[in-house]
């Protein structure tokens, strides 16, 4: 404790710690049913962090390059110690981080967390939750695997059907006219280089945004607590929230590690690129309702191909949805009746066509 | 500190609890650190080639020339004299492990990185060298000139 204390008076002389850290100290989060909610941010940062962890050891034995990746991943679980759990750790966290991601954006699109002034965070959020899905589509064709290498030529193809400039981004997503080694190289770079900076970049305004305005109260009882200050019901942050939010990553982390242990992600054949794709490529689950979707859209409508029909549409439900915050205040509650039903359309298609995808042969 | 007061009613009790909350964290702490780090030691790189190689073929070396070639995982040093004498060494200097080169002017081996000399020998004779190089076996076969290493006697 003594040396706690003097540690803690050495940064306080030098850097008027308690100043820095008072903020913290005074964040309260509020105490509802509905409390638990607030944690799943918290977790989606917790499993970032552990991708960051895991990616940074893989980093120490994966080679890049058409002729390495396959078997330096090979190696990877077959001859380091531990190195089917880091990595099998490394996949089951991406695809929990995911989840997670996306529990925490329709929770707060369902507890209406997203209303003024909050609508910066959203945004960033959003932002987040797509360069969350650029670390999954670039790091699945790492190991460069059949599944991976045709799930990538699907997923920049599609890319190239977007008007006007769908060709040029599929030759810059691809590195040429086809997925090659070049395209393993690039979606490497973007994987460990480009996608960390940005998203640790984001991370931390969205930490600092929700730092700023508070915790949300569900607007019910925001209204109940306002006519009666005395019913509210708060705790600190520090040490209360986040002790129990640690308790959170721990649960994480356990059922992470047992995950990993008990069905370690496999690896596959190594991708040929002349071979004929084999029954059964799909992406990674997230983007399945989308392919799911475009496989169910006919080759015309009307004089355009149902590929860009549905990447248009996508396209407009997309951009529709990072704007939901603003519709908000539209008419007398005609807004916020229409992110609602937006929010549980959303929901239910994702969830449909997702398992609809898996049932389809 | 005020938080601690409630430790003064039952101590024995919360000291229990704290050991095996304490405990159960900092063994699941362990489990968890413990692959990590067996996951940093690289594992073993299999020593191709064995203990016998052929280094070059005869007439590949003019008297007072010399040619690195690959002993195991780690260069080593063929050379022949201005007397036709073959002679096999590490290249590895025993310095700080640069590869060493035959220099002809000065009848002598030389390393690049900190001015260490050895004589044809392998002796170490000027710089910072601490030790002679590891001297190997020359044999001539039909017209290959086999390298292996010095059986322990």
């Amino acid at each position: 404790m003594s040396l706690f204390t003097g540690v803690q008076n050495w940064l306080d002389e030098r850097f008027h710690w308690a100043e820095l850290i008072g903020p913290l100290k005074k964040k309260t989060v509020p105490i509802h049913k509905l409390s638990y909610w607030y944690f799943l941010g918290g977790i989606t940062l917790f499993l970032f962090m552990i991708q960051v962890c895991t990616g940074i050891l893989l980093l120490l034995y994966y080679r890049p390059g058409a002729n390495e990746a396959f078997e330096s991943v090979q190696y990877i679980m077959t001859r380091v110690q531990f190195g089917w759990l880091i990595r099998s750790i490394h996949s089951w966290a991406a695809n929990l981080m995911i989840l997670t991601a996306f529990a925490h954006m329709f929770s707060v699109v369902f507890l209406r967390a997203y209303r003024k002034p909050r609508e910066m965070t959203w945004l960033s959020g959003m932002v987040l939750l797509f360069l969350a899905m650029g670390f999954g589509f670039s790091g699945y064709l790492l190991p460069w695997n059949t599944l991976a290498f045709f799930a990538t030529k699907v997923g920049t193809e599609i890319t190239g059907q977007v008007p006007i400039v769908g060709h040029s981004m599929m030759v810059f997503l691809r590195g040429g006219e086809e997925v090659t080694g070049a395209t393993l190289t690039r979606f490497f770079g973007f994987h460990v280089a480009v996608l960390p900076g940005l998203t640790t970049l984001l991370v931390l305004i969205h930490l600092a945004l929700v730092q700023y305005f508070g915790m949300s109260v569900p607007p019910g009882l925001e209204a109940r607590w306002e006519a009666a200050p005395g019913e509210a019901r708060q705790m600190k942050f520090f040490p209360s929230f986040f002790l129990r939010e640690l308790m959170a990553w721990y649960i994480a982390l356990g059922a992470l590690g047992a995950l990993a242990a008990i069905l370690p992600w496999e690896l596959g054949t190594k991708a040929d690129p002349f071979a004929s794709a084999p029954a059964g490529i799909r992406p990674e689950w997230y983007f399945m309702f989308m392919f799911q979707t475009l496989k169910k859209i006919p080759a015309k409508v009307w004089f355009l191909d149902g590929e860009v029909v549905g990447i248009l549409v996508f396209g407009a439900a997309g951009l529709l949805w990072m704007l939901l915050p603003f519709f908000d205040q539209v008419g007398r509650g005609r807004g916020r009746r229409f992110i609602m039903g937006a929010g549980i359309f959303a929901l239910s298609y994702i969830i449909a066509m997702t398992i609809y995808g898996y049932m389809a042969k | 500190m005020e938080t601690q007061e409630p430790a003064k009613i039952q101590p024995v009790r919360r000291r229990l609890v704290e050991i095996l909350l304490g405990g159960g964290v900092v063994a699941s702490i362990v489990a968890f650190v413990y692959p990590v780090l067996r996951y940093l030691v690289p594992p073993p790189v299999p020593d191709l080639g064995g203990d016998e190689v052929v280094a070059a073929k005869l007439g590949d070396l003019k008297p007072n020339g010399s040619k690195i070639f690959r002993f195991g995982t780690r260069p080593a040093l063929l050379l022949l004299t201005a007397e036709g004498e073959y002679r096999a060494l590490s290249a590895v200097c025993t310095h700080l492990s640069c590869t060493v080169q035959y220099r002809n002017d000065l009848h002598e081996i030389w390393c690049a990185c900190h001015n260490g000399l050895y004589d044809l020998n392998g002796r170490n004779i000027s710089g910072p060298p601490p030790r002679p190089l590891d001297a190997f076996q020359v044999h001539v076969r039909g017209d290959e000139i086999v390298v292996s290493r010095k059986r322990e006697a």
